[in-house]
């Protein structure tokens, strides 16, 4: 129930409007880091429509999330510059550090979940990684397995 | 409020600012900055100045473009000219403040250059350098100039005064300026933008609606993202513009998610503009209305799409739908609407600050004015920079960028235009960069990317790079881009791992024309084009691939092996602790193998391996001789005597 007030104080702020229906998604993502089945069914209620239907617009979009995600969220771009230079082998260090299994983009214990991104736009600085909301430039394996292992704690 | 009262305001603000006798202090916070170390960099400014008792004003300016170098921070002594310092550290801040500002030492060794009249012995001119030298700005006017975030600083540059002048002219008057300058939709397809203003300004309707598309989604493009960040104004006052002289009731800006601080600063931009009455209501008191919200894009990057955005501000799936009718007749909510990129609203406002006449001073004869390009990849001075249209991609590339990084390597091709683009290879590099040229090429303009490639990049892996964003990307709605686009991506992955058949370059090029032909968007029209250029100028690593099962510049995993070369080993086992899949054998002193079975492929040992031994090796296609067994440094040769 208590996701529930939480939606339902960001609903407070919009008409009841389906033109309304991405930015709500956005704010109540903003909340838990994710949407959950609650969630959605409160949102339908306020916009009339169905939860299937604010699946289809959700499932579309990359920046929606259906499951808990953990504490700290690393995202390695795989954009053209920083595929050119090297994303890939930061990525895939990442992964096996985290000791993710294939499909699999939380750790078990909630602390991270890893992202590929197609570009954060800071391409001068290829390759880039993101962790919450820092943009790390220019790196190398070491350097990301440095910084991951720093998050570990925090 | 009057505009003149806007700028009485805005000019005695700066100039008190300009001339109160402080120290002044300008960092780069864009995204590439911060990515950079700019906030420590900022951090240690603020408790020098502490430290020191030094009055100084900070100003947190946008980008200039030089992201190679940064963080920047510029520094304005009274009575000097304005230093620009590069490659600025906690620990060089720490000297450029000790050295310049507490005592008269500029020191030359850590600056890029001046900005403004006067010069300072030993630091050059920062726009003679050659990344600066040959462009021109006009989009970027204001980017590392401005505090983003003060539109007083916009205004005191002629901002706004566009806007001004505007409201004093018809709007037929202003789309007759828009068409004298020439200007072509910067998002990609170089559509005129007068002839779409006049398209909308016509059709029918009491509402219509004006959206800016800053959707910039393209992997390796961020010039829409540096302009919002560094002068968010000049979007907007282009949007007030065109609203106008098209008659639209209300503005969007389409921003991707993605881009967080240039929402946060377009934001801020927004109400301030709407503070000072020239967004919103009786806009400078001429009774015009344009009210501009802001949308998020949720990542899809077939919002760039003007059909599908559209349907993504209606709250639905971002698909394409066919057109006609054009969103200029029936659009956002099936009313008349108005798509351009950021970057066409950033030429717009210059164009009513100053003409349309002198705005087609520039450029070529079908393509004028300026073009930004984000520059990266395998290049010296990667960045963001503003070049009149018509300059050749050699100009880009070597004056500009400085060339391919790393000794060893040479240019191969360039990448333009994202996604949808092509690779253009070194035989071509005397061509004229404009919208017609590297259509004939086979590539476009598009939104203005571009992404050098050496020798070290397999251009079969980049365009299998592409094709793997486009497939994902596909919002699956036609035939030929979900389904085709698989297949490619299939062919290609196939080839990449030597699975390659010799009639797959005919099927991909039979694949890609269909596609062509038959998607429904641009998205999809576009797609094959990675594969298309790179087949027809570099057919031969394809050839490679699939038939000697080699990769010549030694990217595709299945087809490169690490070996540990025996003659150099020197049996120091850093590779063999750094490994992360414990695939190294070796002991103290004996020569290391690499057990093939469980290499990843990850290329660590290659890193790790000491410069003064270098005996880890890449090879595809080849396999040289190795110990079968542990023996000793330095036994590799005798021991094969022996036998």
């Amino acid at each position: 129930m208590t996701a529930n007030i939480g939606i339902r104080k960001i609903l407070t702020s919009f008409t009841r409007d389906r033109a309304n229906l991405i930015p709500i998604l956005q704010k109540s993502q903003a909340q838990k880091g994710y949407l959950s089945p609650e969630a959605i069914t409160e949102i339908g209620h306020f916009l009339g429509i169905t939860p299937n239907d604010i699946y289809s617009v959700a499932s579309f979009y990359a920046q929606f999330r259906f499951e808990r995600q953990g504490k700290h969220t690393i995202k390695v771009c795989q954009g053209t510059a920083c595929h050119v230079r090297g994303g890939q082998q930061i990525l895939e260090a990442v992964e096996r550090e985290l000791r993710l299994k294939p499909g699999q983009s939380t750790t078990a214990d909630y602390q991270f979940t890893l992202e590929r991104v197609a570009c954060f736009g800071a391409c001068a600085l290829a390759p880039v990684m993101v962790i919450d909301d820092t943009v790390y430039g220019l790196m190398t394996v070491s350097r990301a397995l440095k910084l991951v292992a720093e998050y570990r704690g925090k | 409020m009057s505009f003149n009262e806007l700028l009485n305001q805005a000019t005695s603000e700066v100039e008190a600012w300009q001339n109160s006798g402080k120290i002044r202090i300008f960092i780069g916070t864009g995204t590439c900055g911060r990515a950079a170390g700019a906030l420590a960099v900022l951090d240690t400014i603020n408790k020098e100045l502490a430290r020191h008792n030094i009055e100084a004003s900070i100003t947190h300016v946008g980008c200039i473009g030089l992201c190679y170098a940064e963080p920047l921070v510029d520094i304005i002594k009274p009575g000097q000219p304005r230093i620009c310092y590069g490659y600025v550290t906690p620990e060089t801040i720490v000297q450029i403040i000790n050295d310049y500002i507490l005592k008269d030492n500029p020191r030359p060794d850590l600056a890029l250059g001046t900005i403004g009249e006067g010069s300072i012995a030993g630091i050059p001119l920062l726009f003679e350098l050659p990344m600066l030298k040959s462009q021109v700005r006009i989009v970027l006017r204001n980017c590392g100039y401005i505090d983003p975030e003060n539109i007083n600083h916009y205004i005191a540059r002629s901002g706004y005064s566009g806007l001004n002048k505007a409201l004093r002219m018809t709007p037929d008057e202003i789309i007759a300026e828009i068409k004298e300058s020439g200007l072509r939709g910067r998002g990609g397809a170089g559509f005129p933008t007068a002839q779409k203003w006049d398209f909308c300004r016509k059709a029918p309707g009491k509402e219509k609606y004006l959206i800016c598309n800053a959707d910039e989604g393209d992997p390796g493009a961020f010039m829409n993202r540096l302009l919002l960040e560094g002068d968010p104004h000049s979007v907007l006052e282009g949007m007030v513009i065109g609203a106008y002289a098209m008659g639209a009731t209300q503005g969007y800006v389409y921003c991707r998610a993605e881009k967080p601080l240039a929402i946060a600063r377009l934001r801020v931009a927004l109400e301030q503009a709407k503070k000072s009455g020239l967004v919103g209501n009786n806009i400078l008191d001429s009774g015009f209305n344009f009210p501009i919200a802001i949308r998020e894009g949720a990542g899809a990057f077939v919002c760039g799409e003007e059909t599908a955005l559209i349907q993504s501000i209606e709250g639905k799936r971002g698909m394409p739908r066919p057109r006609p009718p054009f969103p200029a007749t029936s659009g956002l909510w099936g009313k008349p609407t108005n798509i351009n990129n950021v970057e066409t609203w950033g030429n717009v406002s210059a164009i009513l600050q100053k003409d349309g006449a002198w705005y087609a001073g520039f450029g070529t004869e079908k393509s004028k004015g300026t073009k930004t390009f984000a520059l990266a990849g395998k290049i010296v001075r990667t960045g963001l920079i503003e070049v009149p249209m018509g300059i050749t991609l050699r100009q880009i590339i070597y004056d500009i960028g400085g060339g391919v990084e790393g000794k060893d390597k040479e240019f191969k091709a360039i990448q333009t235009g994202g996604p949808s683009g092509g690779c253009i290879p070194a035989s071509l590099l005397d061509l004229q960069v404009d919208y017609e040229s590297l259509a004939q090429v086979g590539s476009i303009m598009g939104s203005g990317g571009m992404i050098v490639a050496d020798s070290g990049t397999c251009m079969v892996d980049l365009a299998k790079f592409f094709l793997t964003f486009v497939q994902a990307e596909s919002c699956g709605k036609c035939v030929p881009c979900r389904a085709g686009t698989t297949q490619m991506l299939d062919i290609l992955t196939d080839i990449t791992e030597g699975k390659g058949r010799p009639e797959d370059i005919a099927l991909l090029l039979d694949l890609g024309d269909n596609i062509k032909a038959g998607a429904l968007c641009a998205l999809g029209g576009t797609a094959p084009n990675s594969v298309l250029t790179t087949i027809k100028h570099f057919r031969s690593e394809y050839e490679a691939h699939i038939n000697e099962k080699r990769c010549p510049a030694g990217v595709c995993k299945n087809l490169i092996a690490f070996y540990i070369n025996p003659e150099k080993c020197q049996g120091c086992s850093i590779c063999l602790r750094n490994c992360p899949v414990d695939a190294i054998s070796g002991d103290k002193r004996m020569i290391h193998i690499i057990n093939q079975d469980q290499c990843i492929k990850c290329g660590t040992c290659l890193t790790v391996c000491p410069v003064k031994f270098s005996a880890v090796v890449k090879m595809s296609g080849e396999k040289p001789e190795v110990p079968d067994k542990l023996i000793p440094v330095g036994s590799w040769k005798k021991s094969e005597v022996k036998e």
